[in-house]
This record gives C-alpha cells, structure tokens and sequence, in this order.
C-alpha cells in the first residue's frame, strides 16, 4: 500500500521544521533554501501553507525529461531525480505545473521530493501534525471525520 | 561547527565590508549571540561613549544554535551601548532574520562609524555591500522590506530594519524584522538610525551544521518532547500567547495600572487572550486570526490579528484592515492597563503601528501613562499636546500619538524622548517609571516582590527578560515561591539572569525556559558546539556574561546608585489585591544579592570574582 503526504495548512504554524527536516535528510546540514518542502507565509491572511511535489501518476517532469533522469520508485510511487543523469536543463521546472522540482545552484543537478524512500522527514519533523504520510487513498480522510463529526453534531442539536 | 567562525565588519564611515575570524578563544568563555557580541563590545568601545556618536558600534550577532533544529533557534540579537539608557543593550529578536544571517555564513556583524548618506547592508553569502537607501529612508520597516524585495525581485531575501522613528531619533526606536518580530528595547533602532544605516537584506544559503549530528538529534528530540508535553509551553502559549498571562496577572494584585498608580485594572478581562479569542457580535470574527512561530518553533506563540473593519482606526484605511502581528502580553498591557486604555482593537492598531514604524510599545505606552497623569494633575495641558485630551482610558488619544511617535512627529517628539526625560523636561522625573532609564514591563514590583530586585539590578534597565522570576513567584516553575515574600529572592534572581544569559548567547528563545531548565538546554549546546557544555560551565558562562555587563555599567558610570525602583514603588503601598498595603521590599533584597553575587557592598565585582570567572 502507498502513502502520501497529506497537509492540513490550518494547523501549520510556520515554524520550518520541515524544511529543517528536509534539508538534513538530503543535504546533510541545516539549509532551508535546499528544502525540497516550503511554507508559504501568507502573512495579511493569517496563513501558513506548506507546498511540495504531490507525485503525480503521470508525472509532467518525467515525461519531459530528455535523459530518463526521472523515474518512479514502485514501492513509493515517488518520482526520483538520478543526479547521475540530470544534465541540468531544467525542462522539467518548467514543465511542472506546481514548482515543485527546482535547480540546484551548488549541484548543477534539479531537486525534488523522494519521499525519503517512504519515511519523509518533514512529517515526522511537525510539531502540529500539519504534514503527515498517510494511506494514498484516503488522504481525506481526517477532513472526513471533521465533517462527519459537525452532521451528527448539527442532527443532535 | 554550529559556530561559521566568521565576522562581517562592516565600516560605515569608510563604506567597507570585510571579513575577519571569530576569536574561538572568546566563543568558549561567552558561547555565542548575547555574551560573545557583548565581549566583542565591550573589548571594542568606550564605555563612555555617546550612545549616538560614531564611535559607538552596533552588532548584530547569532547563537551557536541559530540555523538548527533545535526548538526555537533562529534567534539573533543587537548588541550596542543603548540610546534609551546609556547602558549596555542588548536586545533580542525571533522571527526569520536570525537563521538567514547564519545561512550567510555570519556569526556577526559589526557596524562601526557613521555613514555620510542613508544606506543599507546588502548580503548574500559571502558577498556584502553598502547600498544607497536613498528611496528607503523616509519609509516605514513594512514599506522597506516590501520594497528591498521588489528591487531585488528576490521574495526570499529577508530583512533586518528601522522605520521612521529610528530616522528621527526617537529614543525607543527598534530593529524590526519580518514585518512584526523586533529586538525591541533600549533604543537598539536609535543607534542604527544613527549611523544612517537604514536596513540589513540577506540571502543565506550555505547551510548549518553541528558538531555530533547524532548526540544532536538525540538531545534535540528529547527537547522538543519537553516543550511539547508541558502546559505552558505545550497548551497555554500556542492558545493564548503571553496574553494568556493578563488576567493571571490582574489577580496576582500585580498589573500595574495608570503609571503604577494601581495594581489591578478594572477592565483587564477586556484586553485579555481570552478577548482576543472572543467572536465579535458585529461580524462573527475575533481579533486572533491564528498562532504563528518564530524559525524552527514548536511553541508558536504569535499572535496574527486583525482589527475590525468598522474600528474607528482603520474604517477608512484599508491598509491597516489586513492581518498582522498581534497583541503580546508586554504591548497589551504597556498600550492598555498602564494607559487605562480598554479598547482591544485600538490596542491592537497601536501595536500594527509600533511594528511598522519600529518603536518599543513598552517604552511608548509606558510613556504615554506617565504624560497621562501629568496631564490629569494639570501639569500638562492641551497647549502642550497640540490639543489631545490625554486623560487615562482615551484610546484615540493613544492611537494618534502612536502615529505621532512612529513618524518623530508632533507632540510624538516629546512622547519619543522616553518617560525619563519626557517627565524630567516637565519638572516631574519621579513620575516615570523606569531602571537605568528604561520603563518597566507588565509585572508590579509590589506584588511581585522578586521582580523588583530583577528590575533593580537588571542590566539593560528595567526589563523581565533578563531574570523571568514570575516563572516561579506566580506559575511555580521550577518551584512556587511567595510572590510577597523577600526571602529567598535574592538568590532566585541571580540563578535567573545567570540562566537567561546562556539562553540568549546560544541562540534559543527564553520562553523555553518555562519548560526547560539547564539540563535540558546544556545536552543541546553541547551536541553543536565542540568544547566542555555541561550544566555546571553553561552556568559560569551565564555568571561571567552578567558580570561582564556589570562590568561595562560600572565604567559608563553606573553605580550602585542606580539599582533602584522608583518611589512610588518603594514608598506607596499598593492599594488592593494580594499586596494590597506592601510597597517593594528592595532594601531587604539587595545586600544579600551583591553578597551571593560576589560584590562589594557597592555593587562591585570583588577581586576574587573577576578572578574566578576569568574576567
């Protein structure tokens, strides 16, 4: 069975943990700005919303990728950037709908999320639960019982 | 590791940048941020210079931890001889600045003299450059790092700045960062200002690393739990913010209320987290939008608010109808109970404006309470206020001198001298209610015996961050003392400000400390940093970082003199709660901490204690 990441933005506080997360996990030091997972502070709304690659089945930066440098790990359903292979083109970031895969300055190499082969860092680093790696299937689930629990509220009342 | 051994020196009459090594010597004796700037400092400067002169420095420095993951480490500090007070400053700041200088590669950054023309400090990693500020000055901090960014087109870039207040020399000036998160006290901005250096921009890419990753994650991890699993900094603060203390402290008897004329505020319920949380009858909505956090918090105990859109303050200004930094404790009370002012939202657009002008709303609403009474005894009158009835409770009174402070405007001049100089100008200087020249914060020292002594002989003036004893007086952490006795005080007050130094040197945040003590903090310095980090050297470094301060007090001219309260603390008992007919009870406090903390019956660092901490 395949997990995914789930994120609730209304229990993100900003903090960027995961991203602290994130960075050590695949750069071995502290770096946010190397983070494969940002939070977005939408500060005149009162939101944080943190945002990473979603894996999609058919992946856009896969399919465009010139050298067959991204391929999909079967267990996972991750897609992963061989920095064997990437050249640097970039053609990928731009066919991403989402700017979920970026270059990398210091490598020459593009950087996305792998789902840290199946454990991700940034939801275990969450101090609010605001990321976590649940069932691919049913990702809703929690927003499901929030709504299911106000209907029997509503009936009661 | 965790230390970049590098410090930018930044020449402002010169116009140069260059980069020159930590000294590893002093980072093992002051560890980092607070105590290793300050040792830098105080090696570097006069201690009788002019806070406003060229000759006066200004550093910006981070913590050892600053750029971890540690909870809470994004911290940086400003390290000057402070505008308000003439006293060693240091004043303290979260949000995202802290990490993105350490991302640079910069443990510090030295400014030094003056430059001829407004300019502002532009880093990325190793590469930094005095810029013209030319289209800046003149413009708030929300406006200037709005701007900074824009220009660079670069949305990452995060910055470091003052607001007009700062331009024009009002005493109390901030460095505000991240639109709302500010090293607040003591007139930090006011030195920048002066220098002409308008703001700091950085890109930081370069990573952090530690000394043992895995004795790191270990103590780290441990930590996390340790917040996370106690009431206050695991349920009460991320709720209710600091706020969760205002009517806490009202029925302590210790709110000081209309310039410490009472303890109680009869409307403190008003002004409260619990207001705060309230849905609005008008619009269903409450001032608190949500929590946020500092870099690498799991506390998060921000405040992000909005003010509602028929508020006589912003009705017609829709710039000020968006969410942003919200009412914390300290500005909630300094705005409201020491002002008599209820009104949440005014309250809340008083503080919008302290954060994008960048000015201390403890020192400005302390100040406007003092100018308050003085206007109600008739000392002052609307000839001198340019018409504003300023009697205790009007809150557009209150807004419309934020305004008048923040642009160094007005009668907002008068207000931005600080209540010390304000009440000496109109022949009334045992109205303001201040230390060393810097107002006290939110907690009376009458029903709060142990902050007095705090207060008395806290460095930076009267402050609570740098010897937190309603931890223990009021919410019992580590252990409940009698927030009336004197007993004990003396002690509990030192073994404070020795632990709130190691705190602010490493790159953490001080509200950790409501669940961490130094068994917990010690393990994490000691994983990141190479060199001996047990709980018994954190506490020397903590001890000699304060005696170092003293240290530098002393030779600006302080003496003993000045570890005082004012009268009315020390004379008019308060006149209802817990403490009703209690005045402070210094004089029991003070001969027993100079004793315990090694001085002279002066207030001076024997011999043997200079010896003893290798001073």
């Amino acid at each position: 069975m395949q997990k995914s990441l789930s994120i609730e933005p209304e229990k993100c506080t900003g903090c960027l943990q995961c991203e602290l997360a994130c960075s050590y996990e695949n750069e071995g030091m502290f770096n946010p700005s190397k983070s494969r997972i940002k939070v977005f502070d939408f500060h005149e709304q009162g939101r944080f919303v943190p945002y990473t690659c979603t894996q999609c089945d058919e992946a856009w930066c896969m399919h465009a990728c010139p050298v067959n440098a991204i391929t999909q790990d079967v267990a996972t359903g991750a897609k992963i950037v061989s920095d064997d292979r990437c050249v640097g083109c970039k053609v990928c970031t731009i066919a991403c709908p989402f700017g979920t895969i970026n270059y990398n300055q210091s490598t020459g190499k593009v950087i996305k999320c792998d789902l840290c082969g199946g454990a991700p860092e940034c939801a275990k680093a969450c101090p609010t639960d605001a990321i976590t790696f649940v069932d691919a299937n049913w990702t809703g689930l929690e927003k499901m019982r929030n709504w299911a629990a106000k209907t029997d509220a509503a009936v009661q009342a | 590791m965790s230390w970049t051994r590098k410090i930018l020196r930044v020449d402002l009459t010169a116009g140069t940048c260059a980069s020159e090594p930590l000294n590893m010597d002093w980072a093992k004796k002051y560890l980092g941020q607070r105590g290793l700037a300050t040792k830098y400092f105080t090696e570097e400067v006069n201690p009788k210079v002019d806070a406003l002169s060229p000759d006066n420095k200004m550093i910006m420095a981070t913590g050892p931890l600053t750029g971890t993951s540690a909870s809470t480490a994004g911290r940086y500090s400003v390290i000057t001889k402070g505008a308000l007070t003439g006293a060693i400053a240091c004043s303290n700041s979260g949000g995202f600045f802290g990490n993105e200088m350490k991302n640079a590669g910069w443990d510090m950054i030295i400014f030094e003299g003056k430059s001829k023309k407004p300019v502002y400090l532009m880093i990325e990693n190793d590469h930094a450059e005095l810029l013209d500020a030319e289209n800046y000055w003149g413009k708030s901090v929300w406006d200037t790092e709005e701007g900074i960014k824009v220009d660079h087109q670069d949305p990452l870039i995060r910055v470091a700045s003052i607001g007009i207040s700062g331009e024009k020399g009002v005493k109390y000036a901030c460095v505000v960062n991240d639109m709302h998160r500010a090293a607040g006290r003591s007139g930090v901005g006011t030195v920048m200002g002066s220098k002409n250096l308008k703001a700091v921009a950085i890109r930081g890419t370069l990573g952090v690393q530690v000394d043992d990753a895995d004795k790191f994650f270990s103590a780290v991890t441990a930590g996390k739990s340790v917040l996370a699993e106690n009431g206050v900094t695991g349920e009460g603060l991320p709720a209710f913010g600091t706020q969760v203390l205002m009517n806490v402290i009202n029925e302590t008897g210790a709110l000081p209320t209309r310039n410490f004329k009472d303890v109680q505020f009869e409307n403190a319920n008003d002004i409260s987290a619990e207001a705060m949380s309230a849905v609005r009858d008008s619009d269903g909505k409450s001032n608190l939008i949500t929590n946020g956090a500092c870099f690498g918090c799991t506390i998060a105990c921000g405040r992000i608010s909005q003010i509602e859109r028929t508020h006589y303050t912003v009705a017609d200004r829709p710039e000020y109808q968006k969410a942003s930094g919200g009412l914390e404790y300290e500005a909630a009370w300094a705005l409201g109970a020491a002002t008599g002012v209820d009104d949440l939202d005014a309250l809340t657009f008083a503080n919008f404006i302290c954060n994008e002008q960048g000015i201390d709303p403890i020192t400005f609403g302390a100040t406007v309470g003092a100018a308050m009474e003085m206007f109600e005894d008739g000392v002052l009158t609307t000839k001198d206020t340019g018409g504003i009835e300023l009697n205790f409770g009007n809150a557009k009174a209150l807004t419309d001198l934020s305004e008048l402070t923040g642009k160094g405007e007005g009668f907002g001049v008068e207000i931005g001298l600080g209540s010390k100089l304000f009440c000496e100008k109109y022949g009334k200087p045992e109205l303001s209610m201040s230390v060393k020249g810097q107002e006290f914060p939110a907690y009376d020292a009458r029903g709060i015996q142990g902050m007095g002594l705090a207060y008395a002989t806290s460095n930076r003036g009267a402050c609570h961050l740098r010897g937190y004893t309603v931890a223990s007086e009021v919410l019992g952490i580590p252990e409940k003392t009698d927030p009336l006795a004197t007993d004990g005080k003396a002690g509990l007050v030192k073994a404070f400000q020795d632990a709130t130094a190691v705190v602010d040197s490493a790159g953490l945040c001080v509200f950790t400390t409501f669940a961490w003590s130094m068994e917990d903090i010690a393990p994490q310095i000691d994983a990141a940093c190479e060199g001996d980090w047990s709980v018994e050297n954190c506490m020397v470094v903590g001890e000699r970082i304060w005696n170092m301060e003293r240290q530098f007090n002393l030779a600006a001219g302080f003496t003993d003199k000045d570890d005082t309260l004012p009268k009315r603390l020390l004379k008019d008992a308060a006149k209802t709660g817990p403490a009703k007919g209690l005045a402070s009870g210094l004089d029991k406090m003070l001969p027993e901490y100079y004793e315990l903390r090694g001085w002279t019956v002066d207030g001076v660092p024997s011999n043997e204690t200079v010896d003893r901490l290798s001073l």
